[in-house]
Order: C-alpha cells, then structure tokens, then sequence
C-alpha cells in the first residue's frame, strides 16, 4: 500500500527525465538506448505520446522542480517538438536539454532558450579533433567552441560542457590540454567521464581497452586538481560545478534518492520508494502509451535495507556523502577513514577526492 | 533351491554410462512411472547428480518375469565410485553374486574396467560384459569386442550389446542376468549372518540398515546383535527397496533388504559389520570386517564466528547418516571457533563440506587436509599431530614420521612417462610396474600420505585424461624432515594456513599458498605482503598492490537498481571475508590455497 500523498511523491516535488531515444548517428563508445539515423516516428506523434505518458502520472506526480531532456540526442528533434517537451516541465526551477554542437546554430539556441530551458548540456568530449574522429562524433572541436559561445550569447548563463576521459590514443598530457581548453571557455558545469568500453558497443567488439588503472587514477586526481583550482567544485565522482548554486539539480536527485518521473523508451523512475523503467523499444513503449497503458515493463519496490544499499551506492559519490547512521561496518569506516578516503563531518561520511575514485569499493566496504 | 534371487552390481569406468543403465533397469521394472523418472534415479544426494558419481551404496529390488516364464527379484546394489570409499565398494560386492562390466563402445576397454574386473575376481563374482552406447555413430563394437577377449579375457560373445539412453538389449540384459547371474546360497537354517554394507538415516525411524543376508533369516520381533560391538537392538522392520521402502515378513538367506531396529543413529551400525541374532547367534563373524579410521583431517569453520552453535548442530545432524566423519572442537585466531574433522579421505572431505553448505546452509572455511604425523620428543615421549597448530616446538623434537601408504596405479601405458613424473614429486619410493595386459600398466610404491591428500588424485586424472585409477592402503611409519610452513598476511600469521609439510616441499607450497593468496584477496588501500616462512625464516614472497581506483564513470537514474543489486551481492560475499589485522581474506582464499595449480 502506498502512503505518499498524491501528486507529491515522498512530500516534495519530482523531477521529470524524458529521454529523447533517437541520433543521426551511433557513437561505437554508446551505450545509452537509442535509434540511429531516421526517427522510426515522427516528431508530433513522439510528443503527443510523451505528453500522454506524463498525464498517465499526473495524479503521482504534480508539478515538477526540474527537468531534464537527454538521451539519444535531443537536438535531433526540431525545435517546436523541444518547446513542446520544455513545457512538459513548466514552472521548473531547473530545465535542461542535452544538444550535439553539430546541432546548433544562434538562432535555435535563441528559440531553446525562449521555449523555456535554462540549462544547456553540451556533448563536447573533446577539443581534439583526432579524439572526435576516434569517438565517432559528427561535429569538430571548432563548432564545440562556437556552439558553447553561441550559448551564452543566446542567455544560456548556465552551459555545461562533457568530456570523454581516456579516449583510444589520447595521452594524459592531451587530455590535460583539452581540459585546459574547456575551462577557458568558464563553463558553469563540467562533466568528465572515464570511458567506459560497454558490452555490445563497437568499443567492445574491437576490444578498445581503458587506460590502466594507475594513469587513470593520475588522471582522475589531475582533472579533480585543475579544476578545482579553476574554482569548481568537485560535487559527484564524475561533475565539477562552478559553485553550489550550479550542480545539476536533476542528476543530484539521483545521487539523493528524489522522486522523478521518466518518460519516453528505456526511462526510469522512481517514487521515493518504488523503482520501474520503460521497455528499450520505440514500438513496444510508443504502443502501450498510444493505447492508454502505462508503458512500464519492470519495476520493485524496495526494502528498508536495499534503500540502505542504495543510499550507500549513490551518495558516496557525492561531496556530500551519506549520513554516518547508514554505515553497516563501522570497523571499515575507521580504516577507510584512516586511509584517507573518507572524512567524517557533521555527522555525514564524505569521500575525499581519493575516495571518490574508489566509490565503488567505499560503498561495498561500508555496506 | 533357485527362489529367483539375482544379486548383482553395475561396475564401469567413469562415464561409460553405470547411472544410465541402472535407471534404465529401474525404468523396466515399473517402479517409477516415466512422467516421474529423472535421470539417475540412484545417485539421489545433488553432489551425486552434478558430479555423476555415486557416493553411497544404494539398492534397488525389481521384479522380473524371464521370457520362459519364472519370476525373479533382482537386487541391483549401486556402489560408491572413489577410492575413499573402496571399503563400501568392497561391502556392497560382498553381498553380491555378480557384475555387469560396463564397457563403452566407442572408448572400449579402459584402466577402471580392468581395476573393477579385478575386484569382481577378488570377491568371485560372475561377470557379464555389457557393450553400452552401441547407437552411438563412434561405436566400434568389433574392437571392442576384441579388447573383451584379449584384454579382459572374457569370452566377447557373453558380452550383451546394448544402448542404456536408447533402451536398446535391455531385455537380452536381463535375461541375462537371470540366466547367468547364479542364485545366491546359503543356509536358511543356520544362525543369522547378514552383512552391513550400507546404513541411510530416516528422521523417523533412525538408522536404516542395508544388509545382505548370508544364512539364517531375520524377523521384525527379533533381537539382532552387531558382531563387532556386541550392541543388540529389537527388530521393528525389514523389506526391500523398491526406490521406497517396502516392508516384508522376513528376509532370509540370500536377500538383499533392509533393517530398522530402533538404532538412533548409522554410527550404531559399522560397515562391514555382521548382524546375528542375541538367542542364537553365529559362531563366527562374516569375514572382511575393517574399523573405518579417518586419514585426511581439516578443520571446519563457520563464516560467521555466530554461526558456530549451527554449525555444531549440523555436524551433529550430518554425522547421522555418515558414521565416518568424526570431529571435535577446534579453534582458530583467524577463524574463530570450529571443528577437526577426520575424513576417509579427500574425496570424502569434499562431499561432507558440500552437503553441509547445501543441505545444512553453512557456510564454510576449511583448512588445509591433514595427515596424522608422529613426533618423537626429546624425553621420548611420542605426540599424534594432525593439527598443525599442535606442531611442537622444533628444538623438542628428536624425530618425525610420516605416514606411508602403498599405491597402487593403473593406466594406459602411453601416460607412464607423466605418472611417473607426477609420482616422484611427491616423494614415491621403491616403484614398481608390469604389464598385466598389453598397453597397460600397473605401478605399484610407495609415498608419503600427506603427499597424496594434498593433489595427487585430481593430478593424477588430469595427465591420464581420466583414464589412471588409483588405490592404495596404509602401511608405516617412516621418518621425515617435516617442518611447519606458515603463511604471514601483512606480517600476521595466519594460523589456520599453516601445514605440515616435508622441508624440501615447503618453498614450493609456500611460493604456490602467496600466489593463489594473491589472486583471492581483493586489494586493498595499502600494499600487502604475503609470506610464507619456516619458523623466523621467510622462504617465499607475494605482494598484493593497493587499489587506487574503483568507481563507475556513470551513474544516473537508469543506474540505481544495478548498482544495488551488485552492492547486495558484493555484501554477501564480504560475510565470507575473515579479518587478519587489517585484511580481509575471502573464504575463497583458504579454498585456493589447497587446489593444485599445475595443469
């Protein structure tokens, strides 16, 4: 039975994900759900189905304090469709599109911008243009740098940029340059992903391999050190935001275990205590909401103790970490806390830098 | 006079399809409707099933009409297949009048074959050659047939073709049998002499006693007495094994069945035994009889150190239905409180840990297999060590023994280069080998019995591919340069690592227990040394690195489930981690130490 009052999950308000499933073309390190080439529907049709999957849950979940379109590419999609899903989420204090560089002109930024997101997240990935051809990406490091100047003029204040850490063939040193010329561009947000070789990609197929773990750890700590002097703040294992105020607040409810509603193939959700995702099929998911139906082919709801198990796994890769009354094996925490890789303050276990580059141990250690 | 009793046993080298054909003989006697019938009725316990080994005796009683028209009861009496447990095999023979000799058609006549004709002959036993998966496209019937003749020496047109899978000669098999299979003697007259080839614990009625009765007949109301112990108990029921128990009014001389008699436990009844009756008892046991004595000795201890007490209770709870495991209590700075245990031998030591993690829900750390050595000390005195945490102190001792066994191998000769190699590393004295037949050999020697718990067997199948087969029987004492090889992780003694072991071997053992070490603990936020050292001496080094980086780039919403669930199974698997100092040693660590690395 559930007790939460409707229309606010777990008392607040939720965030609203709509993954956007389709690119122009695959990227061979993406693992992400998506459909390459010609969308297999039309853009109306995908964001009346959007809109009836989000009416689905109105009376679960009201009003929305963030959104955030991501995907696939959402800037493949035209820009009445885009305004029409920033409306999805009117009245939110965050609004966020993912675009690809190689999208965006002044004049879409202006009209992005009009219809209502305030926040950009520009798939950069590098500033090297042998880097963006091993990576597969359709546009240069010239029309990155063009884009994200486009950006700001268009009043997108709030810009972020990605990289892609560990690229096949990309020294430390490159990517340290690379780095350098992200941050002179004062993004509001910076994301740095290690690469990761995903099973079923093309990186998989051709048995493209990471760095070792010692240059990546070099790497990990380097990155978290240069920008970190550049004034950012290093607040998720893989996001540095130049101050508080300019975290993602939307990705930070999954870190803290918020209420939000996905919608769209292959999206997930969760109430605050239940967990369920939509099928990783444009025709199984545009079927089911065409037909009424709630689209959602898995779901749990979770125990006390898998609650427990996720805070662990999700807040240790936080600045913020966890409250100390989660930890299962306090013998571990006076080691890891020995070791340096936690602090404890104010009654939460932080990871430091060094701990954040092995949140994955923290959390089983801890767990 | 012929009541139609046929007893008999199925012997085969492994894979050559005994389990197959056991069912199908059962499948033809109608006791288990086919919807019901799952594959290898007889090897009941899962171990058995996965590992297509059996390791109790087990029975089963089928009616039988002949083609001529007489009715027969036949007793198929399944044996264990280890040399662990060659005294059961020898029991259940025992109590039988003949064999089918399994041979497969298209690997023909191998070493086991020849080691199971033997012991047929031992215990003067018809046998039958059985040619099995003759629908097979790699059959080679004709060759087979001739290995028969020259090999085995048994006339090939005795020998019954036949596809157990396909349920092909079945029937010539069991005309066969009832032909040529001879009725087992003895006198219904004479005091009772039944021999105790196999005991079952049922929570309900107690001990279950498998027996073959030699002379004399047996009654419920009766007060039967256990030879070896003078123990009597009072008959409740006998019967017969049709898959369930099926209660009869007696069994007499020559039956194969069943007895309840108010025993609580099987440690009440001794394999080998030889039951009378108290108010006329036989003059003279059956002979054969041999007290079971454990070889192979580790400690068991539970993951959890709270699990102790459950521990204790399924030990006692196993020890029902396997009077050959004895164990007391034993304890361990690394690992807390648990038990020694005294196995029959490797083998046995496995399936014992296997059931109770699996039927009982432990979960176990053992200690590296045992043997008991002798140590003289300086003022004479004579200490028993199975344990090496009962290892004198050095100065004391004036002289060490080992124990020795004769072994005896056989094998295709093709592999003698690489049994022998196998054989000299571990110390094998005095070999000897002849050719009982063409292409095989027979190598008889001597080596140390702490030699061959440690890998000799699995070695042993591993550079024969399964062909080389293994027996051998204790004999002395001999003196030995034996020291205590301990393993130092992070500077710590881990006492439950520390073996006996011969000082040439203890580098080598060293070297391998810091490698596997190395493998099995996870890493950790600072360097750790693995040693192995002899006393204040380090012999052998491994150095696990500290991790630096263990994270996933990714984690959004799509993330949270699998990232819990590897997080709920990662928790599970640290409850199996013990702590040394600031290590944690996974339980998978004390199992690698003890598994073989040479391939």
């Amino acid at each position: 039975m559930r007790t939460d009052a409707p229309g606010s999950p777990r008392g607040g308000p939720a965030g609203l994900y709509v993954h956007v499933p389709f690119c122009a073309s695959k990227c061979p390190y993406c693992g992400f759900f998506s459909v390459a080439g010609t969308p297999p529907v039309e853009a109306t049709r995908f964001v009346d189905a959007l809109t009836r999957e989000a009416a689905l849950h109105r009376d679960r979940f009201g009003a929305f304090d963030t959104l955030y379109v991501g995907g696939g590419t959402p800037s493949v999609l035209p820009d009445d469709a885009l305004a029409r899903i920033a409306a999805l989420g009117a009245g939110a204090a965050e609004a966020t599109v993912e675009a690809n560089p190689g999208d965006l002109d002044p004049g879409r930024l202006v009209r992005l911008r009009a219809a209502g997101f305030d926040r950009l997240s520009l798939g950069v990935q590098s500033l090297d243009d042998s880097d963006l051809r091993v990576l597969g990406r359709r546009h240069s490091a010239a029309d990155a740098v063009r884009a994200f100047r486009d950006a700001r003029a268009a009043g997108f204040a709030n810009a972020g940029i990605d990289l892609i850490r560990g690229v096949p063939g990309q020294s430390s040193a490159a990517f340290i340059d690379v780095l350098d010329r992200a941050v002179a561009l004062a993004p509001a947000h910076v994301s740095v992903y290690d690469l990761t070789v995903e099973e079923g990609t093309p990186f998989a197929s051709r048995g493209v391999a990471p760095p070792c773990e010692d240059d990546a750890a070099d790497l990990f700590l380097a990155t978290s050190g240069r920008l970190v002097a550049a004034g950012y703040e290093h607040y998720e294992v893989s996001n540095f935001a130049r101050g508080p105020t300019l975290r993602s607040r939307h990705n930070s409810r999954y870190w803290n275990r918020m209420p939000y509603l996905g919608v769209g193939p292959a999206a997930h959700s969760f109430d605050g205590a239940r967990r369920w995702w939509n099928p990783r099929s444009v025709e199984r998911w545009l079927a089911a909401v065409e037909a009424g139906r709630d689209p959602a082919e898995g779901g749990e709801t979770l125990t006390p103790e898998q609650a427990r198990l996720e805070s662990l796994a999700l807040g240790l890769r936080t600045l913020d970490g966890i409250d100390a009354a989660l930890v299962g094996d306090p013998a571990a925490l006076r080691r890891l806390h020995a070791g340096g890789l936690l602090e404890i303050v104010e009654g939460r276990v932080r990871p430091t830098v060094r701990g954040m580059l092995a949140a994955d141990r923290l959390a089983r250690d801890l767990a | 006079m012929d009541r139609g009793v046929r007893n008999f046993s199925i012997i085969a080298h492994i894979d050559h399809g005994k389990s197959t054909l056991a069912d199908r003989l059962i499948q033809h006697g109608g006791l288990v409707p086919d919807r019901q019938f799952r594959d290898q009725i007889l090897d009941s316990l899962d171990i058995e099933r996965e590992r297509g080994i059996t390791i109790k005796s087990q029975t089963v009683n089928l009616a039988y009409r002949s083609r001529a028209g007489g009715t027969f009861e036949l007793n198929l009496i399944d044996t264990p297949g280890h040399v662990d447990f060659s005294y059961e095999v020898s029991r259940a023979l025992a109590s039988c009048e003949g064999v089918l000799l399994v041979v497969d058609a298209s690997q023909g006549v191998q070493a086991q074959t020849l080691a199971n004709l033997y012991l047929a002959m031992e215990h003067d036993l018809a046998v039958i050659p059985v040619i099995n998966k003759i629908d097979l496209p790699s059959a080679d019937i004709d060759s087979t047939r001739l290995q028969i003749e020259r090999d085995l020496g048994l006339d090939p047109d005795d020998a019954v073709h036949v596809s157990a899978k396909a349920g092909i000669g079945i029937d010539d098999l069991l005309e066969a049998i009832v032909a040529r299979i001879p009725p087992p003697k003895g006198a219904q007259d004479d005091p009772l002499k039944a021999l105790v080839f196999d005991a079952h614990y049922d929570p309900f009625r107690g001990a279950v006693v498998s027996c073959r009765v030699v002379d004399g007949v047996l009654r419920p109301g009766d007060t039967l007495r256990m030879m070896s112990t003078g123990a009597a108990f009072r008959v409740e029921e006998v019967g017969a094994f049709r898959i369930q128990r099926v209660a009869r009014p007696e069994l007499q001389a020559g039956d194969v069945g069943y007895v309840i008699a108010g025993m609580k436990t099987v440690a009440d009844t001794r394999i080998g035994d030889t039951i009378t009756l108290a108010d006329r008892p036989a003059a003279e046991p059956l002979h054969g009889f041999k007290l079971m004595k454990p070889v192979v000795f580790s400690s068991l201890y539970p993951v959890l150190s709270e699990d102790y007490e459950a521990l204790s209770d399924a030990l006692e709870k196993y020890r029902l239905n396997d009077a050959s495991l004895v164990y007391q209590k034993d304890s361990s700075v690394a690992l807390g409180q648990g038990f020694r245990c005294g196995f029959l031998g490797l083998l046995h030591l496995e399936i014992v840990q296997e059931r109770l993690e699996r039927e009982f829900n432990q979960s176990l750390v053992l200690t590296a297999p045992s043997v008991e050595y002798h140590f003289t000390l300086n003022d004479g005195t004579v200490v028993r060590v199975d344990n090496p945490a009962d290892y004198p102190d050095p100065s004391r001792i004036a002289k060490a023994e080992e124990p020795y066994i004769h072994a005896t191998i056989w094998t295709p000769d093709r592999y003698m280069g690489a049994v022998m190699k196998i054989c000299l590393e571990r110390r094998a004295e005095n070999p000897t080998y002849h050719c009982p037949l063409p292409g095989r050999l027979e190598m008889h020697f001597d080596v140390p019995l702490g030699e061959v718990v440690y890998d000799f067997y699995d070695r042993l199948k591993t550079v024969t591919q399964g062909y080389g087969s293994f027996d051998y029987e204790l004999t002395d004492f001999r003196v030995s340069d034996l020291v205590r090889l301990d393993i130092l992780v992070n500077g710590e003694r881990v006492d439950a690592l520390s073996m006996i072991v011969h000082r040439e071997k203890a580098r080598m053992r060293g070297l391998h227990a810091c490698e596997r070490l190395k493998d099995e603990i996870p890493r950790h936020q600072f360097k750790i040394p693995i040693q192995g050292a002899i006393g204040g001496t380090i012999i052998a080094r491994e150095t696990i690195p500290p991790f630096r980086k263990d994270v996933t780039a990714k984690c959004y919403g799509g993330d949270a489930t699998r990232k819990r669930k590897l997080l709920e199974r990662q928790k599970e698997g640290k409850k199996r981690m013990k702590m040394v100092g600031a290590v944690e040693i996974p339980q998978s660590a004390f199992v690698a130490v003890l598994k073989t690395d040479e391939d």
